[in-house]
C-alpha cells in the first residue's frame, strides 16, 4: 500500500492505529482508582506524546542512517516555535500558515547550521552542533529578547496586530489557535462507566501528522537516498575515495531532520501558543538523543517509543508525591506503610531523573538495541516457544 | 495479501464507526454541563502546587511545598488552624472550602517555562485542579499566568518579583502577593540614603535576564532620584558562577556603592567574589566602600554564608517579624517542620488561605466570582500588616522589609536583621507607572 511493501505497511498500520485509539490505550484504568495516577490519556501529554514523536523521527533520519550524532537538535525546534508563535501574532490564529513557516524557517536555519558543522565529523561535529544551540539559546535568552522576550518567553498579547483576525474576541480574551474555526483546544470527554475518555482536536491533528511524518520516514528509509545515507554511516571514507561527493546527502538529510523538528516545534506552539528559549537549551537536544538511543537508534518505530518512555516518566512520575504513595499503602500497618514510603521515596516526584537514568543504564546494558530490541527479543523467545511447542504437537503423535 | 488488506481496513473502518457513535451522544451533554473548568461536584476539592522541584531553586520550592501542605491542612481542619485565627476574614471555618475538603496535587517546574506549563496543564486536564499556585522565578509565573487564563483557572503567583507579573504580562486570572523590583527599590532608597548619604557613585552588575532588567531599572530610578550617580551598569550572564572579572573593574572605577541585581546562586558567587576582593574593607572618595543587594532570600543568605554580614537588602516577610499572625505561623510551621519558615513559604502558605477565603466569601469556586471576590480586597493579619489587592493590577500592596545580614548569628537560621518596616504608602504607584505599562488585565476567563 503506498508504495510500501508488506511488512512496512503492517508497521504503519500500527502507528495509525495506536496514535487513533490513544485516547483509550492510554485511559486503562478508571478515574476514581488509585491507579489513575498512571493514566496518560488527557489531550496535553498526548499531544507531547505524538509531538515529540516527530521531533525524534526527525532525529533519526540523521542520527540512524548517517550516524552524524547532533547535539544540537533543539536549536531547530525552539526556532520552529518562535516563527509558529510570531505567524500567530502578526497574521491570524490559523495553524496552517503557522506550521509552514516554522517549517521553512527551521529548514533554513539547518542549511546554515549545516553547512558549517558538516565540514567536520564525528565528536566535532557534535561539538559543532552543540555550540550552535548554545548559542542560539544564549540569543534568544536575552539578546534577541525583543524578538524572544527572553527569559519569559513569547506569548501572544492582547494588542498583537493580527492582519487576518481580530486581536482579541469579543469577550476580551487572546483568540485560540485553531484549524479553520476548528479550536485546537476544544475536548469531547466520553464517559463510559467509570472511565472518561478525552478527544481532543489538536491531538488529532498532531496525530495525523506524525502518521504524514512516519510514511515520508519509511519512504526516505527504503529509498536509494537512505541507502546513501547508511553508506556515509558504514564507511564514509570509501565513499569518498570512490569519488563520490557525500556532503549533499549528509546536508539533505541534516536539513531533513532539521525540519522535522521545526514541524515539531510549530505543532509545540499551535497546541500551546507559547516559545521559550529553555526548548533551545543543550539539555533538550540531549533530551532527544536519549529517546532515539533509548527507543533504538536506526529503527522506525523506536524513536517514537523512547519519546513516549521518557516523556511519560516525566509527566506521570514527577507527579506521583508521599501523600499519593501513603494513600495506596494505607492498607498496611503503620510502621511497614512508613517504610515502604520511606523507600520508595528517592524515586518518585523530584526523583523521576533518578528512576529514568536507571532505566535509561539498564536498557543500554541488556538492551542495546533498545526498547526495539526488547520488543523483538520477546516476539523471538514467544515464536521459539510456540515452535517449541508445535514440534511437541508433531512428534508426540508418533510416540 | 489484498484480502487481509481489505479485511484490516474493514476492521479499522468498523471502529472508528463505532468509536465516533460512542462518542457522539456525549459531545452534547459532558461538556455543556458545567458552568466553569473543573467545577467540583464531589465532597472534594483539588488544587495544583507547581513548584520547582530540580533545579537552580529547588530549596525554595521544596520550602514552598511544606507551606502548602500546612495551609491544605490548616483548611481541613487538622493542626492549630495557624494564621486562620489571626486573619481579619472570618470567611473559612477549618472544614474545607464551601464544605468540600481541600485535596492537592503536586508539580515539578523544573523552572523551565514548558515543564511548568507541561505540570500545570497535567493538573488542570487530568486531576481537574480549580487552582494552581506556587513557581520561584518569574518567567515561569509569567507563563503559567499565561496558560491559566487560557484554562479559565485562578493562578496564585508564589515567588516572583519581578515587575511583569503584575505589569506588562499581567492576566485577569493571575494574582500576586509577592512584592515587586519596583517596591523593592522604593523601600530601600530611603534607608540607603539614612545610611549611607545622598552623595554616592553606584556601580551595578546586572543579571542579564528580564527580572535582572527590571530590578536595575527601578534601583536605578530610585537612587538617581534620591542624588546618587550611576557610574556603570554591567550585565553578566544568567550562567556565570565566577564574577572575578567583572569585580575588578569596579575597584577602579571610582564607585563606592556596588549594587548586585543578581539573585539565587549568580547571588551568592558574585557576592562571595565582591568580598574575597576586598570591597567591603575598602575606601573609596573617603567612604566606606558598600555592597547592596536589592533582593534578599534566608535560603540565599544561608548559601553566602559568612560573606552577607552588614549588607543591606529587601525582603518581603521574615520570620523573625513579632506581629501576631506572623508568630502564629512560624510556630505551627515550626512545630511541623522543626525550622521556621522562609518568605517563599509565607507567600505561598498566605495565598493559598487568600483563595480559599476568597471562594468562601463569593460562594463559588467560579473563576471570576473569586477574582471579584479577591479584586480591592483589603485584609490584616497575614504578618505584613494590613493589605490590599489592588483590582487594577492584581499585586497586593504592604510594607516591605528592610533587612541586614547579622553580625552575630546566634543559629543558622537568624541571618537577617529587619533595619527598618518601610510603610505601604512609601512603596504604592499608579497601576500605569511607566514600568509597568504595557499590558491588559483583560476579562476574567472561566473556561467551559
Amino acid at each position: 500500500m503506498f508504495g510500501l511493501d508488506k511488512r512496512d505497511t503492517t508497521l504503519l498500520l500500527i502507528v495509525t492505529v495506536l496514535t487513533m485509539f490513544a485516547p483509550f490505550i492510554l485511559n486503562p484504568f478508571p478515574t476514581d482508582s488509585g491507579l489513575a495516577q498512571f493514566n496518560a490519556g488527557y489531550p496535553d501529554l498526548m499531544q507531547r506524546f505524538v509531538i515529540f514523536g516527530i521531533f525524534a523521527i526527525g532525529f533519526n533520519i540523521l542520527f540512524g542512517l548517517t550516524g552524524y550524532l547532533s547535539f544540537g537538535h533543539a536549536a531547530f525546534l525552539g526556532v520552529g516555535s518562535y516563527s509558529a508563535v510570531w505567524m500567530f501574532k502578526l497574521l491570524s490564529m490559523n495553524v496552517i500558515p503557522a506550521i509552514l513557516l516554522s517549517v521553512i524557517i527551521a529548514g533554513l536555519f539547518a542549511l546554515v547550521i549545516g553547512y558549517v558543522s558538516l565540514r567536520r565529523s564525528g565528536i566535532y561535529f557534535s561539538i559543532l552542533t552543540l555550540a550552535f544551540a548554545q548559542m542560539s539559546f544564549s540569543l534568544a535568552y536575552s539578546v534577541l529578547t525583543p524578538v524572544t522576550n527572553g527569559e519569559t518567553g513569547l506569548q501572544l498579547a492582547l494588542d498583537d496586530p493580527r492582519i487576518l483576525g481580530a486581536s482579541a474576541t469579543a469577550d476580551g480574551s487572546i483568540p485560540v489557535t485553531s484549524l479553520f474555526g476548528l479550536e485546537m483546544r476544544s475536548t469531547y470527554s466520553m464517559a463510559v462507566g467509570p472511565w472518561d475518555f478525552q478527544f481532543n482536536v489538536g491531538y488529532y491533528l498532531c496525530a495525523l501528522v506524525l502518521i504524514a511524518a512516519f510514511y515520508v520516514a519509511i519512504r526516505i528509509f527504503r529509498s536509494p537516498f537512505g541507502m546513501m545515507l547508511r553508506a556515509v554511516k558504514s564507511n564514509q571514507q570509501r565513499m569518498n575515495y570512490t569519488g563520490l561527493n557525500s556532503k549533499p546527502y549528509t546536508l539533505a538529510a541534516f536539513v531533513i531532520s532539521g525540519m522535522y523538528a521545526g514541524l515539531a516545534g510549530g505543532l509545540m506552539a499551535s497546541m500551546d501558543p507559547l516559545a521559550g528559549a529553555e526548548r533551545m537549551q543543550w539539555t533538550a537536544s540531549g533530551e532527544v538523543v536519549l529517546m532515539t538511543i533509548l527507543g533504538g537508534a536506526g529503527t522506525l518505530i523506536g524513536p517514537v517509543l523512547g519519546a513516549g518512555f521518557i516523556k511519560y516518566f516525566e509527566n506521570i512520575f514527577s507527579k506521583i508525591n508521599d501523600n499519593v504513595l501513603h494513600g495506596w499503602f494505607s492498607f498496611l500497618p503503620d510502621g511497614i506503610e512508613d517504610f515502604l514510603v520511606f523507600v520508595i521515596h528517592p524515586f518518585i516526584g523530584k526523583g523521576w531523573h533518578l528512576t529514568l537514568g536507571i532505566l535509561f543504564m539498564l536498557v543500554v546494558i541488556y538492551l542495546p538495541g533498545g526498547l526495539v530490541e526488547g520488543g523483538q527479543r520477546v516476539v523471538g523467545w514467544l515464536s521459539r516457544r510456540k515452535s517449541a511447542q508445535s514440534r511437541q504437537s508433531e512428534t508426540n503423535p508418533a510416540e | 495479501m489484498s484480502k487481509t488488506d481489505v479485511s484490516r481496513r474493514g476492521l479499522l473502518r468498523t471502529g472508528a464507526v463505532a468509536g465516533a457513535g460512542l462518542a457522539l451522544p456525549t459531545i452534547f451533554t459532558a461538556q455543556s454541563a458545567s458552568a466553569f473548568t473543573n467545577e467540583p461536584t464531589g465532597s472534594t476539592v483539588t488544587l495544583g502546587f507547581n513548584v520547582p522541584q530540580t533545579g537552580p531553586y529547588a530549596d525554595e520550592g521544596a520550602d514552598e511545598l511544606r507551606a502548602f501542605e500546612l495551609a491544605v491542612e490548616h483548611l481541613n481542619g487538622v493542626g492549630d488552624g495557624g494564621m486562620l485565627s489571626t486573619f481579619s476574614s472570618k470567611a473559612l471555618g477549618g472544614d474545607g472550602v464551601l464544605g468540600k475538603e481541600v485535596k492537592f496535587v503536586t508539580g515539578d517546574t523544573q523552572t523551565k517555562s514548558d515543564a511548568a506549563r507541561a505540570s500545570a496543564k497535567s493538573m488542570i486536564e487530568k486531576d481537574g485542579a480549580i487552582m494552581i499556585s506556587g513557581g520561584s522565578s518569574s518567567g515561569v509565573a509569567v507563563a503559567v499566568q499565561g496558560l491559566c487564563q487560557e484554562a479559565g483557572v485562578i493562578f496564585m503567583a508564589g515567588l516572583t518579583h519581578s515587575n511583569d507579573t503584575t505589569g506588562k504580562d499581567k492576566k485577569a486570572n493571575g494574582f500576586r502577593h509577592f512584592f515587586n523590583a519596583y517596591m523593592s527599590a522604593a523601600a530601600l532608597a530611603p534607608v540607603l540614603k539614612n545610611l549611607y548619604g545622598s552623595d554616592r557613585k553606584a556601580y551595578h552588575l546586572t543579571a542579564d535576564y528580564t527580572w535582572g532588567w527590571t530590578q536595575e531599572e527601578s534601583i536605578r530610578a530610585a537612587t538617581e532620584a534620591m542624588g546618587w550617580e550611576t557610574v556603570n551598569t554591567v550585565l553578566t550572564p544568567l550562567a556565570a558562577t565566577d564574577f572575578s572579572s567583572y569585580i575588578a573593574p569596579v575597584m577602579n572605577s571610582g564607585a563606592d556603592v556596588l549594587v548586585l541585581n543578581h539573585y539565587g546562586g549568580n547571588m551568592v558567587n558574585s557576592l562571595t567574589n565582591a568580598v574575597q576582593f576586598g570591597l567591603k574593607e575598602k575606601q573609596v572618595n573617603g567612604k566606606n566602600f558598600e555592597i547592596v543587594v536589592p533582593l534578599y532570600s534566608r535560603l540565599m543568605a544561608k548559601g553566602a554564608g559568612e560573606n552577607v554580614k552588614g549588607i543591606l537588602g529587601s525582603t518581603n516577610w521574615h520570620w523573625s517579624l513579632q506581629d501576631e499572625g506572623s508568630k502564629t505561623f512560624v510556630r505551627s510551621f515550626g512545630t511541623k517542620y522543626g525550622f521556621p519558615p522562609s518568605q517563599a513559604a509565607h507567600t505561598c502558605y498566605v495565598q493559598t488561605l487568600l483563595y480559599a477565603d476568597a471562594v468562601a466569601r463569593a460562594g463559588s469556586f467560579n473563576p471570576c466570582a473569586v477574582a471579584e471576590a479577591l479584586e480591592g480586597f483589603e485584609f490584616d493579619g497575614m504578618g505584613n500588616g494590613k493589605t490590599l489587592y489592588r483590582a487594577e493590577d492584581h499585586q497586593c500592596f504592604k510594607d516591605v522589609l528592610v533587612v541586614r545580614g547579622k553580625e552575630n548569628p546566634t543559629s543558622e537560621f537568624d541571618l537577617l536583621e529587619v533595619v527598618e518596616v518601610t510603610p505601604r504608602e512609601q512603596v504604592e504607584y499608579a497601576p500605569d507607572h511607566p514600568m509597568f505599562a504595557g499590558g491588559q488585565l483583560g476579562s476574567c476567563n472561566p473556561g467551559a
